[in-house]
């Protein structure tokens, strides 16, 4: 291809995309603006861990949030772990500003919804975030789904139902998956001596290495005010 | 019998040798306890270092739960030594005394007699261990109060919620008894071959030390001796506190991931006890008192 | 009198060495048996398979009629041991380890008896203190005090005298006598020194490297009317020759090295005197010898003996 050629092509690439971001950026405002109602809330919810080297009974977890971009989750007393990267994140914080480029990527159908596939391109070079791939319900103004690339944490999926609180595109259920690091310590220290097997009962599961995080929202509390001291 | 065991508890107990394991434990317990209320944040910090990069792991870390699991950790390495202090004595010292031919010239059966000192040294064995439960996880509970326990296992974390704990503590002092009581029939059939106590005692360590880095190393070659090794099986308490998951890797709530590898741990250590106390009981009745 | 202990071919072998070979001997109720010979003899080794602490090679012992390989503990029962060093608890008081031994003997002693016993041996002032402050007297009278607690028939005393000063050496002469003559024990008492089995037994066996030398009743053995008389000259080859012409020829014993040896009666001991002043012999010393121990020292070497099963020299 002649150097020319290609000049041509990419800016027909350019110019197209242009034309379909102005559409999708508003649907995506659309979005943001409905999520733009909750300045904060804090939810109640179950946290299921499920992540090969992790083995964690169902837990209580609170969430909290607070515009712009602070978010919190924390176990209902007791430990709570989480796979590094991914899960703190919730919709309200991965589109905080209007900063970024939209572009409509086609439709896909999540959970029997139709939606609308968006790629959100942050123009803020260094943003952790690489890429969003938003999966939005034009009905409801929701994103069922959002498929996130980050610099430092890897590419994490995030599926979302909702319920009750779809008024202020507050899900019921989030499904976080991502891709897990290799956990592995020295016998040395858990001073252990035998070989311990991998301990899962379904030996497959180990190669499959997405981990999955799954939080049931069983409350909302919207806009009543949340201390900063929460987020310490 | 009872009379027998209860002379020989009466004579453990009344010498002071028996209470340097106690004091031992007090003050090494004392020590950990110490060092963690003050200084506990940078432990927790040090103990999650390999794993801060895969895992958030947020709450009350340390806690009365996990200090006691650090104890146990720390010391069920060491109470061997301690419990060989009194076992590898239980014959020998009497033989050094120059107690055990009139003790032998009282109408009593060999066999009897030696079975009373093997019970007594295990009762001793069990006190000690209820004394670390007193130390280790009672008071470690009034001191650091209770939460969640989080484990890591070489390949995996493990965490346990706060009322699926006790009885796994209950279940691994129970078995902890079990690996001690087989250092002390150990340390008791060395008794009977010597007119000292330090021989035996020092037999006895040796034999533990040496096992134990066997069982710690991974080495190939000595891998498949591992399970033949009674120290291997010693540290099977820990087992309690790995839980077993559902098809959606979710913790069971009061399940154990390899109850069988606990029983049969617990049979081989079952197995070492009575064939030391076996042997203890053949060798002593044909033995000639020459001390 | 019946037989309180029978022993019959006893022998105990240690890998090569021979402790004890086909010893035989029985005690009689109410003997205060002395069991004599040079340390190292066999002594203990014999007294310690009489109470089953080593088990013989061969022989039978029986006590009190039973086999003591199948009964031993109905026989030990009956039966009170101080074998060597009366070795007790020292963490533990007086009291405490009679109290200790009492109840492994299945006597029920209570507070009195076990302070009776104790005032037996002297030693209730210190009932309360702990044995590790005591004199090895005071802890050969615990062991003794420890063997009588539940009342045995028979005592077993090996070398009750050891380490002893000449006060407590005499008070165990005193015990033996009052056991045997007040309570009417028999006793088995053990020792290398001829002077002490002579003050109390009523029988008496030597016995050398393992090996029975004599047993006979200490009266005709200890026969004070014959004794040997050992004497030294200025020139003993001339006095040898002398007395050999004269009417002592009869009571000449075999010619020793350094010494001129007569068995005689006690109360000819006199007349020899004048004889060998008759005679124009320059005496420089005229010893009266027992009988029996000269046969001891005859018999036995002298010479110390390494102990039979621990490989100790005594």
């Amino acid at each position: 291809m002649k150097p020319s050629r290609l000049i041509g092509f990419a800016l027909s690439i350019v110019v197209a995309s242009g034309c379909f971001s102005q559409d999708m950026t508003s649907l995506v405002m659309k979005v943001k603006a409905k999520l733009d109602q909750v300045n904060d809330y804090e939810a109640e919810g179950k946290m299921k861990t499920d992540v090969a080297f992790i083995k964690a009974p169902i837990g209580k977890v609170k969430v909290y949030f607070k515009k712009p971009n602070r978010f919190r989750l924390k176990k209902d007393g007791g430990i709570s772990l989480l796979p590094k990267g991914g899960v703190s994140v919730n919709m309200n914080t991965l589109i905080t500003t209007s900063d970024f480029i939209a572009l409509a990527a086609g439709e896909s159908v999540v959970g029997g919804v139709k939606t609308k596939m968006v790629k959100l391109l942050p123009a803020n070079e260094n943003n952790d975030i690489v890429l969003t791939t938003l999966y939005i319900d034009e009905a409801n103004l929701v994103v069922r789904k959002a498929i996130t690339t980050t610099r430092e944490n890897g590419t994490y999926e995030m599926e979302m139902s909702y319920g009750a609180y779809i008024q202020y595109g507050l899900p019921e259920k989030v499904i976080f998956s991502f891709n897990t690091k290799d956990y592995k310590l020295p016998k040395g220290i858990t001073l252990e001596f035998d070989d311990n097997e991998k301990p899962l009962t379904d030996a497959e599961k180990l190669k499959n290495k997405k981990g999955r995080v799954e939080i049931t929202y069983t409350s909302y509390s919207i806009n009543k005010g949340i201390p900063d001291t929460v987020f310490k | 019998m009872w009379t027998l065991i209860q002379v020989e508890l009466y004579k453990i107990f009344r010498r002071p040798r028996t209470y340097i394991a106690f004091a031992a434990i007090t003050a090494l317990i004392g020590i950990i306890q110490f060092g963690l209320k003050l200084d506990g944040d940078t432990y927790v910090d040090f103990m999650m270092r390999d794993i801060n990069s895969s895992i958030t792991v947020d709450g009350k870390i340390l806690n009365g739960y996990q200090v006691c699991y650090i104890v146990l950790q720390v010391l069920l390495v060491h109470v061997p030594l301690l419990i060989a202090l009194v076992a590898a004595d239980m014959v020998s010292g009497e033989a050094n005394m120059g107690t055990l031919r009139l003790m032998l010239t009282k109408p009593i059966s060999r066999t009897r007699f030696l079975l009373a000192k093997f019970i007594a040294a295990m009762t001793y064995t069990i006190l000690l261990l209820i004394w670390l439960a007193v130390l280790a996880l009672f008071l470690n509970m009034v001191i650091f109060g209770t939460d969640d326990l989080f484990l890591m296992k070489s390949s995996y974390v493990v965490l346990l919620k706060k009322d699926d704990i006790f009885w796994r503590y209950v279940w691994a002092f129970g078995f902890a008894a079990l690996a001690m009581t087989t250092v002390a029939s150990l340390g008791f059939l060395f008794s009977l071959f010597a007119e000292n106590s330090i021989g035996p005692i020092v037999a006895t360590m040796s034999v533990i030390v040496f096992f134990t880095i066997l069982s710690t190393l991974n080495i190939p070659v000595f891998n498949s001796i591992k399970p033949f090794l009674f120290t291997t099986h010693m540290i099977g308490w820990k087992e309690f506190f790995d839980i077993r998951v559902n098809e959606s890797n979710e913790a069971i709530i009061g399940s154990i991931q390899n109850p069988w590898r606990i029983v049969q741990s617990a049979l081989v250590l079952l197995l070492h006890i009575i064939c030391f106390v076996g042997a203890s009981v053949w060798v002593f009745r044909k033995k000639d008192i020459l001390s | 009198m019946r037989d309180i202990v029978s022993v019959t071919g006893l022998t105990k072998q240690f890998d090569r060495l021979t402790a004890v070979e086909d010893l035989s001997f029985s005690v009689r109720e109410g003997d205060v048996y002395g069991f004599l010979g040079q340390n190292g003899a066999g002594k203990s080794t014999t007294l310690r398979m009489l109470l089953t602490l080593i088990a013989p090679s061969a022989g039978k012992i029986h006590i009190f009629g039973e086999d003591i390989a199948v009964n031993r503990n109905k026989v030990l029962g009956k039966v009170g041991a101080v074998i060597e060093k009366p070795d007790v608890y020292k963490y533990l008081s007086a009291y405490e380890n009679l109290q200790l031994f009492a109840k492994l003997s299945g006597c029920r002693a209570n507070e009195k008896i076990l302070m009776d016993q104790l005032a037996m041996v002297g030693l209730d002032a210190r009932a309360r203190d702990k044995v590790k402050t005591f004199s090895q007297g005071m802890k050969q009278r615990l062991g003794i005090a420890i063997a009588l607690v539940h009342d045995p028939e028979l005592i077993i005393l090996d070398e009750p005298t050891n380490g002893l000063d000449p006060q407590g050496i005499a008070d165990i002469r005193n015990l033996i006598l009052y056991l045997s003559r007040e309570r009417k024990k028999t006793v088995i008492v053990s020792s290398h020194l001829l002077s002490e089995i002579e003050q109390v037994a009523t029988r008496v066996l030597i016995i050398d490297k393992g090996k029975k030398v004599i047993e006979g009743n200490a009266s005709e053995l200890f026969d004070p009317s014959q004794t040997i008389v050992e004497i030294t000259t200025t020139n003993n080859e001339r006095a040898f020759l002398l007395l050999q012409q004269s009417v002592w020829k009869e009571y000449l014993q075999p010619r020793a090295a350094l010494s001129i040896r007569l068995k005689l009666d006690r109360k000819q001991i006199t007349a020899l005197h004048h004889s060998l002043v008759s005679m124009d012999i320059e005496l420089e010393s005229l010893q009266p010898r027992h009988s029996l121990e000269d046969y001891f020292l005859q018999v036995t070497s002298g010479n110390q003996h390494v102990d039979t099963y621990t490989g100790r020299t005594l």
